[in-house]
């Protein structure tokens, strides 16, 4: 027993170090990707170069501070590469902002930098107001309903505003928000809280049927209940993306919880269903998938509206930029309209060819890890379905717009996580991450001592 | 600006990246290749990492605790020297919410090397293996603890 008390406890590593060195990696690379749009474009090293990788690099540093201070031992990982993607994201909206080309108005790489300013505070925020993440289990319901009211305060006369053929923002005056990305995360966190409390019975219920578990029919309730709002969302709102979005996520998290392979088969054929549905009633969804299938037909492209034109030129963008792409400031991703905000992905993939996307897509890869990776070695219930449901939120986000970029799966109007240029997004990915870091704090601190040290009071024989 | 010169920053700049992704694998290399390559060698490298982290454990000695049964299964705990209590209370090292766990429910502890897994007074009991716990007991390598649905075993 005296040796025992003798050595010190030995603690997982924190890696403190490995964070911030990581950090000023991907701040420094964000400065390498400004001068090189300077060089290329105009001959010269860019003024905004230490204003806007200063200026990230300030931010990140507060994060990084604040992480320190109230989650010391959160993942070191998932904070430098979330700066990289916003870094790049900044970078490739100043490159299409300086090409001052036609369309190209609403690029501002400033604003960006501001909106990534605030999501750092929010971030810090949720994480200096969060400190225990069990604390949203109480809020199961409150959550629900102020994420299901999010979801549809867009159709609220008066309030909701129509832009681009969705109605999917709410506007105060000038400013115009997009309800539907805090939503998301509110929905995440009830249907964590619900589904622990409902999973037993979700799980073990039900009879088999050949080689599947089918569940009882009345426990198909809130899956019946979540696919009718997420095709509200499709048919109200003409937002195709937020609701995959919503609906795969809940489908994702149902499969964590209770480890059944018919859930997922269900939910696959209800929104398949749903969608074939949707597609044969509504002009907009038919749209869409007409142009899935065969966006290089002549009238589709000439389309005026929901046509195939953007789509082929993001296409022929990355097609031009091949394996090694043109170099940052030598293409022409100005080209497709939005490829500032939807289509960022694919002005990526002209200027850094494959070789970058590949590079992007396994920073990406390597957060959803982290997350997954908080998820298996949390230790109750709740933390591990929120953690879950996060990074599969964030990985179904990713993959839903750049299949769309990429022509994989119909195109639908999601942002590329940290890169597109809108606030509400980042803001509300941001919050995302506080979430992720706090769970993964709570994930991998040593489990807490014993009060009394029982060791030297306790005596047995063996 | 030259042709050149703009080639080799493009080639510079996909390099820095894949660099980046590189050093992020390294610094969660014990995650994915399992906590063996870190505590291999003893060397000092540039990066900040710490091979030291673990202790200089006994050949046979336990080094994680393993959920592979019930609904937290996949879990794992790294062991140190600290008691783990399993149960459904909220300061539970391992906190599992079934209806067939006592809010304390069992509790490891080492001692001389040794884990000793000890009831805590438990409703519906906790087996190690097939034989019911009813006082401490030393577990195994691999041998199957049972509390509730949730079942674990210690593992290297």
């Amino acid at each position: 027993m005296s040796e025992m008390a003798a050595t010190p406890v030995p603690l997982p590593a924190k890696r403190r170090g490995a964070q911030l060195l990581m950090l000023a990696l991907a701040v420094g690379i964000t400065m390498f990707a400004y001068a090189n749009v300077g060089l290329a474009m105009n001959g010269k090293v860019p003024a905004g170069m230490l204003t806007y990788g200063l200026g990230l690099g300030g931010f990140m540093l507060a994060a990084y501070l604040v992480l320190a201070k109230f989650a010391p031992w959160a993942d070191p990982l998932i904070l430098p590469l979330v700066t990289l993607v916003n870094g790049i994201g900044l970078v490739i909206i100043y490159r299409i902002e300086e090409s001052h080309a036609r369309g190209t108005a609403g690029a501002s790489a400033t604003n960006q930098l501001i909106m990534t300013g605030v999501g750092v505070v929010l971030f810090a925020v949720t994480l200096i107001v969060l400190r225990d993440q069990r604390a949203l289990q109480r809020l199961t319901y409150t959550a629900g309903f102020v994420g299901l009211f999010l979801l549809i305060s867009p159709l609220i006369p008066g309030l909701g505003k129509t832009v681009n053929g969705s109605r999917i923002w709410i506007g105060f005056g000038p400013a115009t928000i997009q309800p539907a990305e805090l939503a998301k995360i509110a929905l995440v966190v009830f249907f964590a809280g619900y589904l622990v409390a409902k999973r037993d019975v979700l799980a073990l219920a039900g009879r088999r049927l050949l080689f599947i578990d089918l569940p009882r029919a009345r426990d198909l309730g809130p899956v019946l209940i979540t696919w009718a709002v997420s095709l509200g969302v499709l048919v109200l709102q003409k937002d195709l993306g937020s609701s995959l979005l919503l609906f795969g996520t809940f489908i994702a998290m149902l499969y964590i919880a209770t480890q059944r392979t018919s859930w997922v088969l269900i939910g696959i054929l209800l929104f398949v269903g749903g969608a074939f549905l949707a597609g044969q009633i509504f002009d907009h969804v038919q749209a869409r998938f007409e142009v899935w299938l065969d966006p290089g037909r002549q009238e589709f492209f000439d389309r005026e509206l929901g046509g195939s034109a953007q789509l082929m030129q993001g296409l022929f963008a990355m097609g031009a930029g091949g394996i090694l792409g043109t170099g940052l400031g030598q293409g022409h991703p100005y080209l497709v309209p939005l490829s500032f905000s939807d289509f960022i992905f694919s002005a990526t993939g002209e200027e850094l060819g494959l070789t970058g996307l590949m590079a992007l897509l396994m920073v990406y890869a390597l957060i959803v890890e982290r997350g997954l990776r908080t998820s298996l070695a949390a230790r109750d219930p709740f933390t591990k379905l929120l953690a879950g449901g996060l990074s599969f939120l964030l990985a179904w986000q990713v993959f839903i717009i750049v299949g769309g970029v990429t022509n994989l799966i119909p195109l639908t109007g999601l942002v590329t996580p940290f890169m597109s240029q809108g606030g509400s997004a980042l803001l509300a990915n941001w919050i995302l991450v506080a979430l992720l870091v706090r769970t993964s704090d709570a994930a991998r601190q040593p489990p807490p001592q014993a009060i009394q040290n029982e060791g030297l009071t306790q005596v047995f024989q063996r | 600006m030259s042709e050149l010169t703009l080639l080799l920053i493009r080639l510079a700049f996909l390099a820095v990246l894949w660099f980046f992704v590189i050093a992020a694998v390294g610094v969660i290399r014990t995650d994915l290749f399992g906590s063996r390559t870190a505590a291999a060698g003893p060397r000092k490298s540039a990066k900040p990492t710490k091979p030291a982290a673990k202790p200089k454990s006994k050949k046979g000695e336990p080094r994680q605790l393993v959920v592979t049964g019930g609904p937290l299964q996949g879990t794992t705990i790294n062991l140190t020297e600290t008691p783990i209590t399993i149960g459904r209370a909220n300061d539970a090292t391992l906190v599992v919410s079934d209806d067939y766990a006592s809010s304390r429910h069992a509790r490891l502890f080492p001692q001389d090397g040794q884990w000793i897994v000890e009831d805590l007074g438990s409703t519906n009991g906790t087996y190690l293996d097939r034989s019911k716990v009813t006082r401490p007991t030393p577990v195994p390598l691999g041998v199957p603890i049972r509390v509730g649905k949730t079942v674990i075993e210690l593992r290297k």
